[in-house]
């Protein structure tokens, strides 16, 4: 049985790496062929760096989910203590329902809809662009809230009502009582939320496609857009870059993880409050 | 004293409701209104419900072995998307369940090395992880090359339905394994012993113990394989040889021949379709895990 | 473990956004939005200029102000055109083919252009002014042009059954051929083999295009735009159509077993893509600046090489370092030579629908999409 859970879990990591691999072999291609490999050679790498067209692309993307996880997890947060608190059964249903718009609906219609809003508000005020990098972090806050909001409202659910009245009666302001007592139990939803929001935010591309405007152009739409002639092996360069970051990032923050139950239990709770999307 | 305190707290914490309420009705629930209004207006932005209708009655002849026939368009597409989504979906649930389990029963620290690496796909671009596929699948591709290498010959896939669900099921599987494996892992162990003890075999702990408990996790999982599996169309474009149109390659179609007022009913109609269908779906969730 | 690993990444993120962000704080910078097709500038790749750049310090040196160019693209004239018409953009300078131009120009979304900030417009060959889709030369600059061809490998496809389109309806090449995935491109390859006019507006000869299309189908491997790339190197695919220059950056990367080769037909698509100012420019001076720039020596000859196909640009065509560099093949192919290219191209080339035969066109293309 344990052998045969470890051959399971090798084939669905082969699966999962598979596309990556092949990006890792063509990125070191000597020609421009993403299927032919005709030789080692570093070339796409310092092509890559050259390109100030693709570095500003990463530039953008990556301002982009900055700003938007971390916009949507504080608004987010604020958004499920409210809802937390709300004792109208309907209010609650009707908050319910609406946070759960966003993770039903496709991405593409999201996409659709808010583009259609800023294009017809724009003609409205007769502004000369409605559809720009305000609009693309609009779009891009709006997905991600309700993966905070589910995220941190269990959270809250499962703590002691009874912290944050004993930290006031202790003398505590409000305030103060729930920054230092309520937050640091939630904080595990919090960080949860802030990393899917980041990841759901870098690997848009539907909504940032129809919602892109002027001069904001991200890496997913700079790729789309090679659409006529070849996409060349410079962005794959680009993602076994960001793949190796990513690694050396796991490895550090693995040798300097002392607490592994306290990771696990991160990881458990921040997949709990998935199962109530 | 205390009573006031803690009675502006409790108006402190409502008011944070407040910017995410103006944020929902403005950004979420008014381009809604605005799909359905472009959906039931012409260009002139006067009130036709032909989009709509349109959608429904649309015909063109398609032949294949069965010789020449007339097809609704749009409701074809459709058809095709949902199945392909659904094969998609249910492949992902007959290999993400079980995986989801396996870690759920790992020692703490490997659950979290697994959970990790099945989250760094995610990071790297969703365009290019599509675009390797293509070098994979291909008929001159590598796992052809490997199949021919060991003697078991070649397989013709790219641009069929099988290459498009590979590449969905390839996209969307963390999003499957994530909410069930959060179920399985704080599933209470004494449950399953007790149904054990109570002489209930292995399939019996599964079907009566585990499936019912980890059917919160399943629901959000199919939801979260379903939608975007539903309407892609990167993947139908890449993967299916530009051969396999879905309803997401119609909206992005019809928005780039600009003709919005229709791309909107797709949309719309799209969307009305889901909502009901996950409503339904959650409503049936509910009822189970209340039995 | 990933609240670590993220945490780490976001401080790391932050700082570097930062430090692009205060690059540009003074608010005095000049900005020229540019949007063009993905791939279509000559962008430093290779040792090559980076036209953008360049530009920009040029302007900086010349005019003694700082200017910022935003650089954006499109996947195609549709793409680009559903932008501009939802109104919700500003560019101020974009490079669509010529039936777009076309389009744009009678629907009053382009402006006519100051030729005394374009002094350089007297390098543009005889033969590419007055064209169609811009008679009085009014609107347009051309930047390229080129002609569609087919591409096909030589170690599979019989020579003698090369030569006209008819290749690409072909039994004996069934599931090795590739066509175009966009619906003008791809009707115009049955239209020409079936000397069908490409811009009728006759219903029933588009549906003769289709039946065509059609019956080609089963023969197709797959409807592509850049994946013909792959296809045609690997040896994935043995015939397609595609636009003349790009057959040199498939023969660069083909596969040791696959030998390509590339033909015109003789009746086929010639495509020019001219610079424009569209209406909602902001900054038409400078846009015409910019376009002036596009024209002169070193830009010029940056792009059309790094581009591959032909410039309308007598600085290039007549450039011996193009020429070498180019040799002597790639010239023959690229600049055919033709004595009445312009009524070739006024003939053969796309122009723009008129909304009712476009929007049929497209249920065509929807109903052989799901075929």
């Amino acid at each position: 049985m344990k052998t045969a859970s470890k051959i399971y879990t090798g084939l669905v990591m082969l699966f999962l790496f598979a596309p990556i691999a092949i990006l890792l072999v063509f990125s070191f291609n000597a020609s421009k062929s993403l299927s032919v490999f005709s030789g080692f050679s570093l070339h796409w790498y310092s092509e890559l760096l050259r390109d100030s067209e693709t570095l500003s692309a990463v530039r953008n993307t990556l301002v982009l989910a900055v700003s938007a996880a971390l916009i949507s997890t504080v608004m987010g947060t604020a958004a499920a203590v409210g809802i937390h608190k709300l004792k109208n059964r309907y209010l609650r249903a009707a908050m319910d329902s609406v946070t759960n718009i966003p993770m039903i609906n496709p991405d593409i219609i999201t996409g659709i809809s808010l583009m259609l809003m800023f294009v017809f508000v724009g003609r409205l005020f007769g502004a000369a662009t409605s559809l720009n990098f305000a609009t693309m972090l609009i779009a891009h806050i709006t997905f991600c809230l309700p993966y905070v909001i589910l995220q941190v409202l269990p959270k809250l659910q499962q703590m002691d009502k009874s912290l944050p009245e004993a930290a006031m009666d202790l003398g505590c302001t409000p305030m103060r009582a729930f920054l230092k007592v309520e937050v640091p139990e939630i904080m595990p939803g919090i960080v949860t939320g802030l990393i899917m929001a980041f990841t759901l935010s870098l690997d848009d591309f539907v909504i940032s496609y129809f919602t892109a405007g002027n001069g904001f152009q991200t890496l997913p739409i700079r790729i789309y857009n090679m659409t006529k002639k070849t996409v060349t092996p410079k962005m794959y360069a680009l993602a076994t870059i960001i793949f190796f970051v990513i690694l050396f990032l796991l490895l550090l923050s693995n040798l300097t993880d002392a607490d592994t139950v306290q990771a696990v239990r991160t990881a458990r709770e921040k997949k709990r409050a998935r199962k109530n999307a | 004293m205390k009573k006031k305190s803690s009675g502006s707290l409790a108006l402190v914490q409502r008011l944070a409701l407040a910017p995410y309420s103006v944020w929902a009705v403005l950004f979420i629930v008014v381009p809604l209104i605005f799909v359905a209004y472009y959906a039931f207006t012409d260009l002139d932005f006067h009130f036709t419900t032909d989009n709509i209708t349109r959608f429904f009655t649309a015909t063109s002849v398609i032949s294949d072995e069965a010789g020449e026939r007339e097809v609704h368009t749009y409701v074809l597409i459709f058809l095709r998307s949902l199945k392909l989504a659904a094969i998609s979906t249910v492949i992902c649930l007959l290999f993400g369940y079980p995986f989801a389990y396996l870690i759920s029963k790992a020692s703490a620290r490997t659950q979290s090395v697994l959970i990790t690496l099945i989250m760094i796909p995610m990071w790297m671009n969703f365009l290019i992880r599509t675009y390797a596929w293509m070098t994979i699948l291909q008929d001159t591709g590598l796992l052809n090359g490997l199949l021919d290498a060991l003697g078991l010959g070649r397989i013709h896939i790219i641009g069929t339905e099988s290459a498009v669900v590979i590449g969905m099921v390839y996209d969307y599987f963390p999003y499957m394994i994530l909410p069930i494996y959060s179920v399985m892992a704080k599933m209470d162990v004494k449950l399953i012993e007790a149904a054990r003890d109570l002489g209930c075999n292995p399939a019996g702990v599964l079907r009566r113990v585990i499936w019912p408990l980890s059917l919160p996790g399943v629901i959000s999982g199919v939801t979260m394989v379903l939608i975007p599996s539903i309407s892609t169309f990167y993947i139908s474009q890449k993967l299916g040889n530009g051969k396999f149109y879905l309803i997401g390659d119609a909206i992005e179609g019809q928005y780039v021949a600009n003709n919005l007022h229709f791309a909107a009913a797709i949309a719309f109609i799209l969307m009305v379709i889901l909502l009901f269908g996950m409503a339904f779906m959650q409503r049936f969730a509910n009822k189970r895990a209340a039995v | 473990m990933m609240k670590r690993l993220l945490s780490v990444l976001l401080a790391a993120v932050m700082l570097f956004a930062l430090c692009a962000l205060s690059g540009c704080g003074s608010s005095k910078t000049l900005t020229l939005n540019v949007y063009n097709w993905g791939e279509y500038i000559s962008d430093g790749s290779e040792g090559s200029l980076d036209t953008i750049k360049a530009f920009e310090k040029w302007y900086a040196e010349t005019y003694g102000e700082k200017i910022k160019v935003n650089y954006t693209t499109y996947a195609s004239n549709e793409d680009m055109y559903a932008k501009l018409a939802s109104g919700a953009v500003s560019y101020d300078v974009i490079i669509p083919s010529d039936y777009m131009i076309a389009r744009l120009a009678s629907e009053n979304m382009l402006l006519p252009l100051d030729f005394t900030n374009i002094p350089n417009y007297e390098y543009i060959g005889e033969d590419f002014r007055g064209l169609y889709y811009d008679p009085d030369n009014v609107y347009s600059v051309p930047y390229t042009y080129g002609v569609v061809g087919v591409i096909y490998n030589a170690a599979v496809v019989d020579e003698a059954d090369a030569g006209g389109w008819d290749l690409m309806w072909n039994e004996k090449y069934k599931g090795q051929i590739v066509q175009f995935n966009n619906s003008r491109d791809a009707f115009a390859t049955a239209m020409y083999k079936l000397d069908i006019d490409v811009n009728t507006d006759d219903h029933a000869e588009w549906e003769r295009a289709l039946a065509e299309l059609k019956a080609q189908a089963p023969l197709v491997k797959s409807y592509v735009m850049d994946e013909i790339y792959n296809m045609m190197e690997s040896g994935e695919a043995a015939v397609g159509a595609y636009y003349a220059g790009d057959y040199f950056t498939m023969l660069d990367a083909q596969a040791e077993n696959v030998d390509l080769r590339f033909y015109y037909p003789e009746r086929t698509n010639y495509f020019f893509d001219a610079m424009c100012i569209p209406s909602c420019c902001q900054h038409k001076e400078l846009a015409e600046i910019f376009i002036n720039y596009m024209l002169s020596e070193e830009p010029a000859i940056a792009n059309a090489e790094y581009i591959y196909y032909a410039s309308p640009n007598s600085l290039v065509y007549e450039s011996e370092e193009y020429r070498e560099e180019l040799g002597e093949e790639a010239m023959e192919l690229l600049y055919p030579g033709i004595d009445d290219f312009r009524e070739r191209y006024n003939e053969l080339a796309y122009r723009n629908l008129d909304p009712e035969t476009l929007s049929f066109v497209n249920t065509l293309w929807e109903s052989l999409k799901i075929g």
